[in-house]
């Protein structure tokens, strides 16, 4: 018998070869979400509607604030919206920036990329199932200051319909729906940036590394965009449709400014992933 | 491929060349045949870990090949992969997880792994190398010797037809090597092919059934055991205070190669037998405190084909 037919029928006897692509995928979920760290991040994420309501409610009712926050008082949905808005310049990047960067470099730091390797997880399969752990975690990390601006804002301040800033109104389920819509919205927003982290975390095996270098690549993104004289450039930046979420709560919502920011974040994701890929699949394990 | 039939692992020509320049394996042409327990020997540094990389496909070879169960290297590591189970330089686990899960965690890794059976499986490799009491314990609390036993397990938890270990018994106390030895004479007995590394050379000489010695990144010998054994000619020691008595004596009865350390004259008696000497030393009144064969030990052999012995290679 030569070895090759010996492989053969090794792979016929076991009756569920090939069968169980999805496992990896699952296991990755539990990577990602069974660690401290990771709730920790989320932790964050959900004091920001507490921080922010309770701010509000000591300030008195009209606070001065403009916006979304200026309308909390009056309505406690705007909450969600407002935390939201909040979260993105800052604490959303931060929770991708740390889960993208460890996500490969981890894996390398521990040794563990070997053992994966080995099992054999195939190294396209591997680089797919973080990107989808990763996809998730920018969703869940939306949905909790979603939940979490829900429940503070409907204990603390008064709900009801919604005034949307084209001056119709909805109901308050459609107003939640919107917000849903808005959290959907901006964790696509995140993808771009965590497309340059994992392809940073595929080139080190220092996981603190390659958060600082996918922080610091996108602060680097932002000066650029505040600075007016390279203005031409600025449609491309990653975060220049990053505001345009607020389009959800017009009536009818504006898709021209939310599909381009999805088209944007798109592109950057398949540069950064294919670059991530051609790494991922010559690159020495030791 | 036909010269190579049969052969779980074979490489040609295998080198690596890091970007430095340097020459970490150099043309190795291994051949391990089926059934064998194959020691892969060498000082620290010959290159036996890079090696093994390549023969998994976790780093390119700069050239050369590997034949893997008959498949080629790295192209058909999704195939082939599934049926090798392999440890490579040292045990690397999530500290923040118990043994199991991180045994789960691999198993998943590997889409024709049954996930029903996963956690049966997991108990069975567990209890194989005795860690099923440390279970459910986080890695990060268990000591070298649980990791390297956890390893071990991975390797395990499937049945696999080649058995790929870089230095098993590492960080293993004197009772967890000789359980490991057990274990891979067990694994042998069920027809797996077993390719170890190491460096400790009584763990070849106990359960290997063939041997490759690595120095400097080239590949300076292999072969059978039973070979590598009879090329060691055991030699006759006399140990007695009348040394000179008994270099005359026993030269005059035919042995060669005679030298007197001490109280002690030893030489190569050849296929004479042996009870002539002691008889011949006893009629020249030579006093007898010591008299017998010996074997040089295998790590004499390997000191005299790598004219090193076991320090780092530079």
């Amino acid at each position: 018998m030569s070895p090759s037919s010996a492989v053969a029928e090794a792979a016929i006897a076991r009756p569920s070869a090939g069968r169980h692509t999805l496992a990896l995928f699952k296991s990755e979920l539990q990577l990602v979400f069974g660690r401290v760290r990771t709730w920790v991040l989320l932790g964050v994420l959900a004091a920001v509607p507490v921080l922010i309501g309770v701010a509000i409610k000591l300030s008195g009712a009209e606070g001065g604030a403009e916006g979304f926050l200026g309308q909390i008082a009056g309505n406690g949905l705007f909450l969600i919206v407002a935390s939201l808005g909040l979260s993105l310049p800052f604490f959303l990047p931060t929770a991708v920036t740390v889960i993208s960067g460890e996500s490969l470099a981890g894996e390398s730091s521990l040794g563990t990329l070997r053992n994966l390797l080995t099992a054999p997880a195939g190294r396209s399969r591997l680089l797919a199932a973080k990107m989808v752990a990763l996809a998730i975690f920018c969703l869940a990390a939306t949905l909790t200051i979603w939940v979490a601006g829900l429940i503070v804002g409907f204990i603390l301040f008064p709900v009801g319909d919604v005034l949307l800033l084209s001056g119709s109104t909805i109901s308050l389920g459609e107003g939640l729906l919107r917000a849903l819509a808005i959290a959907v919205v901006i964790a696509l927003s995140l993808l771009g940036l965590a497309g340059i982290g994992l392809f940073v975390s595929s080139l080190t095996s220092t996981p603190l590394a390659a958060m600082a270098a996918t922080f610091g690549t996108f602060i680097v993104l932002g000066i650029m965009s505040a600075i007016p004289q390279i203005d031409v450039i600025h449609p491309w930046l990653l975060m220049y449709g990053w505001t345009s979420f607020a389009d959800l709560l017009r009536d009818p919502p504006y898709w021209d400014a939310i599909g381009r920011n999805l088209l944007l974040q798109a592109g950057y994701l398949a540069v950064f992933y294919a670059a991530a890929w051609a790494r991922i699949t010559s690159r020495d394990i030791v | 491929m036909t010269e190579t039939d049969g052969s779980p692992l074979v490489t040609r020509g295998l080198t690596k060349r890091f970007r430095g320049g340097q020459v970490a394996v150099d043309s190795v042409d291994l051949e391990v045949p089926a059934g064998s327990v194959f020691g892969f020997l060498g000082p620290n540094g010959s290159g036996k870990t890079t090696t093994i990389r390549m023969v998994l496909g976790l780093i390119a070879p700069t050239s050369g090949e590997v034949q893997l169960l008959g498949q080629p290297m790295p192209k058909a590591s999704l195939r082939v992969l599934p049926h090798v189970g392999a440890l490579v330089e040292g045990p690397a686990f999530y500290p923040f997880w118990s043994g199991q899960a991180n045994l789960l965690r691999f198993d998943a890794a590997d889409r024709t792994a049954d996930p029903r059976t996963r956690k049966a499986r997991a108990g069975e490799a567990l209890e194989r190398v005795g860690l099923s009491n440390a279970a459910g314990k986080k890695v990060r609390a268990y000591s070298l010797g649980m990791k390297q036993r956890l390893a071990i397990a991975v390797a395990l938890m499937q049945r696999r037809d080649l058995l790929v270990l870089d230095e098993p018994t590492n960080g293993l106390d004197p009772q967890g090597t000789r359980e490991v030895r057990n274990l891979i004479r067990e694994l042998a007995d069920d027809g797996t092919t077993i390719f170890t590394s190491t460096h400790l050379l009584a763990e070849v000489e106990q359960v290997c059934t063939h041997a490759a010695v690595m120095s400097r990144g080239r590949l300076i010998r292999q072969s059978s055991m039973t070979e590598l054994r009879a090329e060691l000619r055991p030699r006759l020691i006399v140990r007695t205070p009348d040394v000179t008595k008994a270099a005359e004596t026993l030269q005059s009865l035919g042995v060669t190669d005679l030298r007197t350390v001490g109280e002690t004259v030893e030489g190569d008696a050849g296929d004479l037998p042996i009870d002539k000497f002691a008889a011949g030393l006893v009629a020249a009144d030579v006093r007898i405190h010591g008299f017998g064969l010996e074997r040089p030990s295998l790590e004499e052999a390997f000191v005299a084909l790598t004219g090193e012995g076991f320090d780092v290679a530079e």
